[in-house]
């Protein structure tokens, strides 16, 4: 086994996972603000992913330049799912708002099946293909450009938590419920808000990932459970605890790939969480509760 | 005898007789109402009564049908054996589960998270055991359709739509007499309150155990059953999450924690399901999905508008006890 082929797929891994850790970054916002675990969640990535493609098969348009409309379109909907479905069931128990998002996922993945049927789309761009030589390693071009923009996203919502007013009143909702409520923040605005943001995370990370793998429906439900797998790891409710989660998983699922078979790669993930959740159920940067 | 009893032997009573009135295609659906009846009620008893949320019990249904269908196809050996086994397996894989994860303290979201991780494991890792078929599956024999060979459970439609009576009817009975024990007392109160049951003297975790074990247990005998009665198993399709979704939709449909609401939620749901089927088909729409998306929709409905679910709200208009 050729060293630098294995630092050739470990960078890969990276790359990859930093796409990752930007759809896991949204499921982690959303429950760590409004404490609900959305289940539908791959389901919305595998929607994006279908919008780009769409996008770039009707209009021509790059899925670098599709990342703004879908994510702007991606927001609004995110707001309309939580002020509109889901602040309802905040008080409800566990169970229910589990139901909830299983129904709205189950809808989201066959209207897809409707609508594109079950066979691979792809978006075709040649300068995806072309290499980018740094001394003996290999970079895929797609791969680096699709990580710059899962990072700069990152950086920018981390951004707007730490700097904005709005992005503290988010935080104090996260903190203190009963709290921010007594201090006269509109929670449930807040709250949608919080839900929007997420989506449209998960709308640049689909964008990005259509340049990486082709989408089929069925997609939804897996996505869904890498990004359960990756915020478990990271640390559910924590920023760069999702990052550091895609990023690992990404290496990991790369690995597996050389070292066992292909197929068993996400025995490895899962098997990760399995560890994870029994050692330090918190995750890895995850403050204990 | 009350109105309830009267109501309970007029529903069995009706049941037992339906082979002698049904065609085939009603058979089937019955004989699929009384699995996922049976099999909510086994996943009941770990969220309704006890409160906690497994979302992985396909593991169960899928290690009791491969323990069982394995045994067969190398060995020869019937469901009578087989039976056993998956229990066996399941009562270790349940309490394995449980004591890592109570022991640990993980509760909540992340224990069903975790549930679903161990489901996942074990459905990529049987894609990888050759012996059992792997990724290819592995198909029973189908000898006769005829007959009744209930120790090894191969026979005729009505045996098996018959069998299935028998445990849910079982199922039933046993739950009943669980939730009047001091078991079913002791979950209730964790379900309600687990820190107020501990400082009372209940030893949670104990309680918690056997919830999950006997939970594992009835799973199993659910999964003996559908490994024969399909006669093929995939990893794909027995451990997906999608199974053990359509397990638990049954009893929260019907009424979380409650005896009736596993078998009416299963009911209302199987019914659904193959109604929407027809509709679809008289209409021309039998695309793949639609069927898929209008059941999304009732679903949405039914947790929207009836969050006890529907056993609740119909025991009262029919003057019953829950």
């Amino acid at each position: 086994m050729d060293p630098v082929n294995v630092i050739n797929l470990v960078l890969a891994g990276v790359l990859t996972g930093l796409v990752y850790g930007l759809m896991a970054l949204g499921l982690s916002v959303i429950f760590g603000v409004v404490r609900v675990v959305n289940f539908a969640h791959g389901e919305m990535m595998t929607i994006a992913m279908y919008a780009a493609v769409v996008l770039f098969a009707t209009l021509g348009l790059d899925p670098f330049l599709a990342v703004l409309p879908v994510a702007a379109v991606f927001f609004a909907l995110g707001y309309a799912l939580q002020a509109g479905l889901i602040n309802p069931f905040i008080t409800r128990p566990e169970h229910s708002q589990f139901m909830l998002l299983v129904a709205v996922a189950l809808i989201m993945v066959n209207a897809l099946l409707i609508a594109f049927g079950p066979s691979a789309r792809s978006v075709q761009l040649d300068y995806l293909l072309e290499s980018i030589e740094v001394g003996p390693l290999l970079l895929d071009r797609g791969k680096v450009l699709a990580a710059l923009v899962a990072l700069a996203t990152s950086a920018l919502l981390f951004a707007f938590f730490k700097l904005t007013r709005t992005g503290k009143a988010i935080r104090a909702c996260a903190d203190n419920y009963l709290g921010a409520k007594v201090v006269g923040l509109d929670v449930k605005h807040l709250y949608a808000l919080t839900f929007g943001l997420g989506s449209a995370c998960v709308a640049v990370a689909g964008c990005m990932m259509v340049l990486l793998v082709d989408v089929t429906p069925v997609l939804g439900p897996a996505y869904t459970l890498l990004a359960f797998v990756i915020v478990i790891v990271g640390g559910l409710g924590s920023m760069t605890g999702a990052l550091l989660g895609g990023v690992l998983i990404g290496v990991s699922e790369a690995l597996a790939g050389l070292f066992i078979t292909p197929s068993a790669k996400s025995m490895f993930s899962f098997g990760l969480l399995i560890l994870v959740l029994l050692l330090r159920p918190q995750g890895l940067l995850g403050k204990k509760t | 005898m009350n109105r309830a009893h009267a109501l309970l032997a007029l529903l069995v009573a009706c049941l037992a007789a339906l082979p002698l009135v049904a065609n085939s295609y009603v058979l089937s659906v019955a004989t699929l109402i009384l699995f996922f009846a049976f099999a909510g009620q086994a996943w009941n008893v770990m969220m309704g009564f006890a409160g906690q949320l497994s979302l992985g019990h396909s593991l169960y249904v899928g290690v009791g049908a491969y323990a069982a269908a394995g045994l067969y196809f190398h060995y020869g050996l019937g469901a009578w054996a087989g039976i056993w086994l998956a229990i066996a397996l399941c009562v270790l894989l349940g309490a394995a589960i449980g004591f890592l994860a109570f022991r640990f303290g993980i509760s909540g979201v992340y224990f069903a998270l975790l549930t679903i991780a161990f489901a996942e494991f074990t459905r990529i890792g049987f894609d990888h055991i050759d012996w059992l078929g792997g990724p290819g599956g592995l198909f029973i024999k189908v000898e006769h359709r005829v007959g009744w060979d209930l120790v090894n459970l191969r026979g005729a439609p009505a045996m098996f739509y018959y069998v299935m009576l028998a445990l849910t009817a079982a199922a039933f009975a046993l739950c009943a007499g669980l939730l009047r024990s001091r078991a079913g007392y002791y979950w209730q109160a964790i379900r309600e309150n687990e820190e107020a049951a501990q400082a009372l003297g209940i030893n949670t975790f104990r309680w918690k155990m056997l919830a999950v074990v006997i939970s594992a247990a009835m799973t199993a005998v659910a999964g003996v059953f559908f490994a024969f009665y399909y006669n093929n198993l995939f990893p794909e399709q027995i451990f997906h999450i999608s199974r053990s979704i359509e397990i638990i939709l049954g009893p929260i449909i019907g009424g979380l924690g409650t005896l009736f609401g596993p078998i009416l939620g299963a009911a209302v749901l199987t019914v659904l399901a193959d109604g929407i089927t027809e509709l679809l088909a008289a209409l021309g729409w039998e695309f793949p999905g639609v069927k898929q998306v209008f059941y999304g929709i009732v679903l949405l409905a039914v947790i929207m508008f009836l969050p006890h679910g529907i056993w609740p709200a119909l025991a009262r208009k029919l003057g019953v006890g829950r």
